[in-house]
Formats: C-alpha cells, structure tokens, sequence
C-alpha cells in the first residue's frame, strides 16, 4: 500500500465508514419508532434556520424589520430555532434514557452534547443581534454576567459586531463541524438498540 | 401586531415563584409540551403498511 497520507486516509475511511453504512437503505427493526426520529426532525430544522439565515444575510435588518417578506423570513428562521431546540431535547430525552453511550458509542454521545452546547452559544448571540430593544436589553443584561465571572474583555455582548460575526460565522462553523461529525458516528456505530435488546444482538453492537 | 396574539404577546410576562423557584408560564408550558411531546413519541406506535412491515 502507498505510503502517502491519502492512501492512509482512503483505506481508514473504507474500513470504518464504507459507502453502504454511510448511505444504508434499510434499519434496524427497533429503530421503528417515533422516538428515533427526533434525530433527523433536528437536522431537518437546522438546515431551515441555515437556508433562511443566508436570506437574512443577504437581505440586512433594513429588510427583515420593514416589508412582510422580511418579517416572515425573520419569523421563519426564529420559530425553525425553537423546534430545533424542541426537537433536539426530545432526541436528548430518548437517548439519555436508552443509554445511547453504549456499545463503544461514547465519541457519539460527546459530540452530541457538544453540538448542544455550540446550539445554546449561537442562539445567544442570534438574540443580542436582532438590532431591536429586545437584544438591546438582553445585551445590557448579560454584559453583567460575563463582567461577573471575568470574561467580559473577551465576549463583549454590546459589541454588535462581534456578536453578528460570531453568530453568522464562527459559531455555525463549529456547529455545523461538530454536527457533520455526530452524524458520520451515528452512520459508523449504527443506531443504539434498545437495553433489552442488547442480549440479542451479540456481535452487532458496538460495530 | 393584531388581534389576540397581540393582547396574548404585548404584555410582561407572567411569572410563578416558589421560594427559589422562579419560572415565566411561558417556559413552564413549553417544558410541558417538550414532555408531552417525548411521552408520545413513545407510546405512539410507529405506522406499519398494509403488509404488516414497519415504514
């Protein structure tokens, strides 16, 4: 096999993630059921708060605070934040109370409760940034708890610039990274089966 | 804004406190419909077809 970082890289990737767990066709018989599919419910709403947030973007508040356009892509891409939290706490529910650490899972389940976190900072930031009275006392408020704990020099929530920057560039950059790879371990581990399930499938678990 | 969201909207939020605890109704409602949602998630049996095969 050729030395190079590539080839190294290709053969990892085909022995850990092949095209056919990546993109599977068929599941488990216990992944039917409401329960899992919380998962993709969140996904589904974070790519309507990525689609509408570029509109948002591109268009400015002068857009989204005057014509009804503006408003209902404001209003869209806010209500997609709140089912996407909805969502993503119902998905955390289920996989608390299924243990969904299990079977060499726990990379997984760290990524997930990563990707939450990522999620609370980048809503934060999105309401210091409706460039309304609203986030101008939100920002007011929290200055004095970010100047309480001593990190006020570094996340300054009245610098509207860098809350914008933050919101619109860096954080959905780590929480985009962070979901890619939460997803690509859901897809190599499999869907974690039930606990009472687990006697039955001896060698499936923890692929 | 018109109408009754707006006379369920324009106002300060109503608060519930109990000694340390302290929680807009709003919130509490939402929390519930989170634990609703999850208990139907649950219990609710995943469709099947006519086969008698989960979808």
């Amino acid at each position: 096999m050729s030395e190079m970082w590539t080839a190294k890289l290709r053969t990892k990737w085909q022995k850990n993630l092949p095209i056919e767990k990546l993109l599977p066709d068929d599941q488990p018989a216990y992944v039917a059921s409401w329960i899992y599919v919380f998962g993709v419910l969140t996904l589904s709403a974070l790519a309507m708060i990525i689609f509408s947030g570029i509109i948002l973007a591109f268009e400015g508040p002068a857009w989204y605070h005057t014509s009804h356009a503006g408003k209902f892509t404001n209003s869209l891409h806010f209500w997609s934040v709140q089912l996407f939290f909805v969502f993503m706490v119902v998905h955390l529910w289920g996989k608390f109370w299924m243990a969904a650490w299990r079977g060499n899972r726990f990379a997984t389940w760290a990524t997930g409760a990563v990707a939450f976190v990522a999620s609370i900072a980048t809503a934060f930031t999105g309401y210091l940034v409706q460039t309304n009275f609203d986030s101008q006392w939100i920002s007011f408020e929290a200055k004095d708890g970010f100047n309480s704990v001593g990190v006020g020099a570094w996340f300054t929530v009245t610098n509207l610039g860098q809350m914008l920057l933050l919101h619109v560039a860096f954080l959905p950059l780590i929480l985009g990274a962070i979901t890619v790879v939460h997803v690509l371990m859901v897809r190599k581990r499999g869907v974690v089966p039930p606990i009472d399930a687990e006697a039955t499938m001896v060698g499936e678990v923890g692929r | 804004m018109t109408g009754w969201i707006a006379d369920f909207m324009n106002h300060p939020a109503t608060y519930l406190k109990s000694g340390w605890l302290q929680i807009s109704v709003t919130n509490l409602l939402v929390i519930i419909l989170m634990l609703a949602v999850f208990a139907l998630a649950v219990l609710i049996p995943f469709p099947k077809d006519k086969d008698g095969h989960q979808k």
